[in-house]
């Protein structure tokens, strides 16, 4: 290898080597976050604005009465999530969470179906108080509160 | 009584550490004063009196005392012993005790034993160690006062989240929060170093330990709380790029490269500036991640507070540090010398590589992390998973991972390839073997990379110890060889568990049989059973390997009662080639029950390679504590004679 580089240039091509990683981690960052970050839609925006089929998002609402159907393998169901404008069915295949229940809250986090359907890969329910999804701590503020009186 | 001596003991130490700020103010101008004189001894009792008043507040969960608020609303009468002593800091203001307490106890440690640095420099130290404390107790003691009093005390407490009540809550967040508060030792060193102009090799030298061990206490906590999450959520990850995984991901990222940066500098005397520069974003990460936690602006199992007064306390607390501190340093990074030179292929060189990497890799998850609460407040709501982490962080990464393979074998200064490539010719020809075996088996892009980079590792890593006398071996190189092993076998076991994971779920009758893998497993019956405070179903299944002799496994869905909740405890086989992972779901109208099972090739090399890396660190900061204390008495004895034939 040739000598060690200058004094002044060491430096100078150290804090330039680190800002191009830097700059190449953020520039990076960016663009991958647009194609992959997966939005939070609710089911009137979801009617209105439908994802495109196949890209990863999340549904998040009250789950209708009497809207949950369990399939003959015994680990699909089928429910509809409402937020009293807009109503979206859901195909989850798993071990639901223990506060799943019509009539309660949840997010579907998942990728929309050909038919319309949306076909989650996970459920996240409200546990209590302590632990609820972001989202659905705004929702019982808002439409959840207003879509629980609509679906009654 | 309890409560109020823990509440004087915490008045009293906040008023020490008041002291400490100023001593250390005037340590910076005036000689001679009497309370420069006082700094060490207020630091090391301002360090016993937080800790009393953590111990106080231990005391008080173990024994329930409903007449403190913070124990009626987090525990229960009859919780298990444990998670009243664990549930302690399950909770918002008893975490924030425990950290102030950490915080002022390693401050009173650094003034008990550091005598290595110029005196004004340490004295510069505690006092920016002070000037961190104090918005944390003011934050205590204004806006989250763990001794709050009930009257008339609670009749009975509500309990403690039954995803917590885990034998992991005695262990993963003490470990985590002595990790990042050690970091903030390192924070103080950094400022008293800039601002007593001594950002030297003994500076490195006397921080050193103090990263590693903080490092070492990190890498356990995310160990700790990534197996705790693999079992205690029964959704068979390891690591789901939850926001408060990378809260404590962020601080480690800083702190690994500031591992290697205290290195460089402590040996060759280079990479001055930056060293100093990582030191304040370590820590600045610890409170990014506490702030991210504590806020509430996130929801999830981490969580405690939902007060939006207490995040906009921790946004100002992080914001007066982290300016405060970015200001020292570009006031006096001017004034920081250029260190030593060294070429591109040398030791150096590889560790400015690592370090860039590293850096890289904690900007993606900062970005990634940020991005949704960003977005908020735009308007729009997102969510950031594996889908962006995993190919963003594995860019940086893998590249890091091939030059910690080479590295270690290059000399200080400058070095040629030429020399080390005979080294490097198994690892090469291994990596391929890696390869061609990943690409038989058709596994994704970046488990391939994975498989083949561990498999070319595992040898790199101790290669470094070839044609060395073994005996001869100084500690601190047999801990980097284990840590980076233990690196190597992480990454093996990552990419096994992404790569040939087999998963069922169906529902079963009793007496069904199902196969998964290579395991075949027959349900046997299912029963209730009932704990202290739960009662539950509890499912057995006959798993056998291939053929062989049936392991008994007892997945339970449990129901505690207060809070009224229920959890999936999973259960686990763990042969020595991986681990077979049982849920049990609910049972359907028809009468069968929901199974899921996973069978997962290797996935304890994870957790196994994380603690070689812990070990790692470990048997390094033997070696560096125990040189220095070498160092420490043959100085004393040299002195002592002098005295002896002085006149």
């Amino acid at each position: 290898m040739s000598q060690p580089i200058k004094a002044k240039h060491q430096r100078l091509v150290l804090v330039l080597v680190a800002l191009a990683a830097l700059i190449g981690a953020g520039l990076l960052a960016a663009w991958a976050l647009r194609s992959q970050a997966s939005f939070f839609y609710l089911p009137a925006e979801m009617a209105a604005n439908p994802p495109e089929v196949g890209r990863a998002v999340r549904l998040g609402g009250m789950v209708e009465v009497g809207s949950i159907q369990r399939e003959a393998d015994g680990v699909t169901i089928r429910f509809v999530i409402t937020d009293g404008k807009a109503r979206v069915p859901v195909r989850f295949t798993g071990i639901v969470p223990d506060l799943f229940k019509e009539n309660s809250g949840a997010v579907a986090e998942g990728k929309r179906g050909p038919d319309g359907t949306f076909v989650a890969d996970n459920l996240l329910a409200k546990h209590d108080e302590k632990y609820v999804p972001r989202e659905m701590k705004d929702m019982t503020a808002g439409q959840a509160r207003a879509a629980v009186e609509e679906t009654k | 009584m309890i409560a109020t001596l823990g509440l004087a003991a915490l008045w009293l130490a906040a008023a020490l550490a008041l002291l400490q700020l100023l001593g250390g103010a005037l340590a910076l101008r005036a000689k001679g004063n009497p309370l420069v004189a006082a700094l060490r001894p207020v630091a090391m009792i301002q360090g016993m009196l937080a800790s009393l008043a953590m111990i106080c507040l231990i005391v008080l969960f173990c024994q329930t005392d409903l007449s403190v608020a913070l124990v009626a609303t987090n525990s229960h009468s009859a919780k298990p012993l444990l998670y009243k002593f664990a549930g302690s800091w399950g909770n918002h203001e008893g975490s924030m005790l425990l950290w102030v307490a950490v915080m002022a106890a390693a401050g009173g440690v650094v003034a008990w034993v550091e005598r290595r640095l110029p005196e004004r420099t340490i004295l510069a130290t505690l006092g920016a160690q002070a000037f961190v404390s104090l918005g944390f107790y003011a934050f205590l003691l204004f806006a989250s006062n763990p001794f709050t009093r009930l009257d008339p005390a609670a009749p009975e407490g509500q309990g403690l989240n039954p995803l917590l009540q885990d034998p992991g809550l005695a262990f993963h967040p003490p470990t985590l929060y002595i990790g990042y508060v050690g970091l903030s030792v390192a924070f103080s060193f950094a400022v008293g170093a800039l601002l007593t102009r001594e950002v030297s090799p003994t500076f490195a030298r006397a921080m050193r330990p103090w990263v590693l061990g903080a490092w070492i206490f990190l890498t356990l906590g995310i160990l700790f709380g990534s197996y705790w999450a693999y079992y205690e959520l029964g959704w068979g990850g390891w690591w789901f790029w939850d926001p408060v995984e990378n809260a404590s991901l962020m601080p480690w990222l800083a702190a690994t490269a500031l591992l290697h940066s205290v290195s460089v500098l402590a040996a060759r005397n280079a990479l001055r500036a930056w060293t100093v520069m990582l030191g304040v974003v370590a820590f600045s990460m610890s409170m990014v991640g506490t702030f991210l936690v504590r806020s509430g602006i996130l929801v999830s199992v981490h969580a405690f507070a939902v007060d939006p007064t207490r995040g906009q306390f921790i946004l100002a607390l992080l914001a007066i540090n982290i300016g405060a501190a970015l200001a020292v340093f570009g006031l006096r990074a001017a004034s920081v010398t250029e260190g030593e030179r060294f070429t591109l292929t040398s030791r150096e060189g590889a560790l400015v590589f690592n370090n860039v990497m590293l850096t890289g890799a904690l900007g993606i998850v900062l970005i990634g992390t940020l991005y949704p609460l960003i977005a908020e407040t735009v308007g729009a709501r997102v969510s950031v998973g594996p889908p962006y982490f995993n190919p963003a962080t594995a860019i940086f990464v893998l590249p890091m991972l091939v030059v910690m393979a080479i590295g270690p074998l290059l000399r200080w200064r400058r070095d040629s390839m030429k020399r080390i490539s005979p080294l490097l010719l198994v690892p090469a020809l291994l990596a391929l073997c890696g390869l061609a075996f990943g690409i038989s088996r058709g596994i994704g892009v970046l488990p391939l990379l994975g498989v083949a980079l561990a498999s070319g590792l595992v040898v790199a890593s101790v290669t470094p110890l070839w044609g060395r006398k073994l005996r001869t071996v100084k500690l601190p190189l047999w801990g980097m060889v284990t840590a980076h092993l233990g690196v190597a076998l992480a990454l093996g076991g990552m990419a096994s568990d992404s790569a040939f994971t087999k998963e069922k779920l169906v529902a079963a009758r009793p007496g069904d049989t199902i196969a998964v893998g290579p395991w075949s497993l027959t349900f046997t019956k299912v029963k209730p059973i009932a704990g202290s405070n739960w009662t539950a179903i509890e499912a057995t299944l006959e798993a056998g390997y291939d053929g062989g002799k049936p392991i008994t496994l007892k997945p339970q869905a449990r129901a505690f009662w207060s809070p009224p909740q229920g959890t999936n405890e999973s259960a686990l086989a763990t042969r020595w080639n991986g681990q077979l992972y049982a849920v049990l779901g609910e049972q359907a109208e028809d009468g069968r029950w929901q199974l899921r099972l996973w069978w997962k090739p290797f996935v304890t090399l994870i957790w196994l390679g994380g603690m070689l890396v812990a070990l790692g660190g470990l048997l390094a900061l033997f070696g560096r504590v125990a040189s220095d204390l070498r160092r420490l008495i043959a100085v004393d004895k040299i002195a002592y004679r002098r005295r002896r034939q002085g006149p």
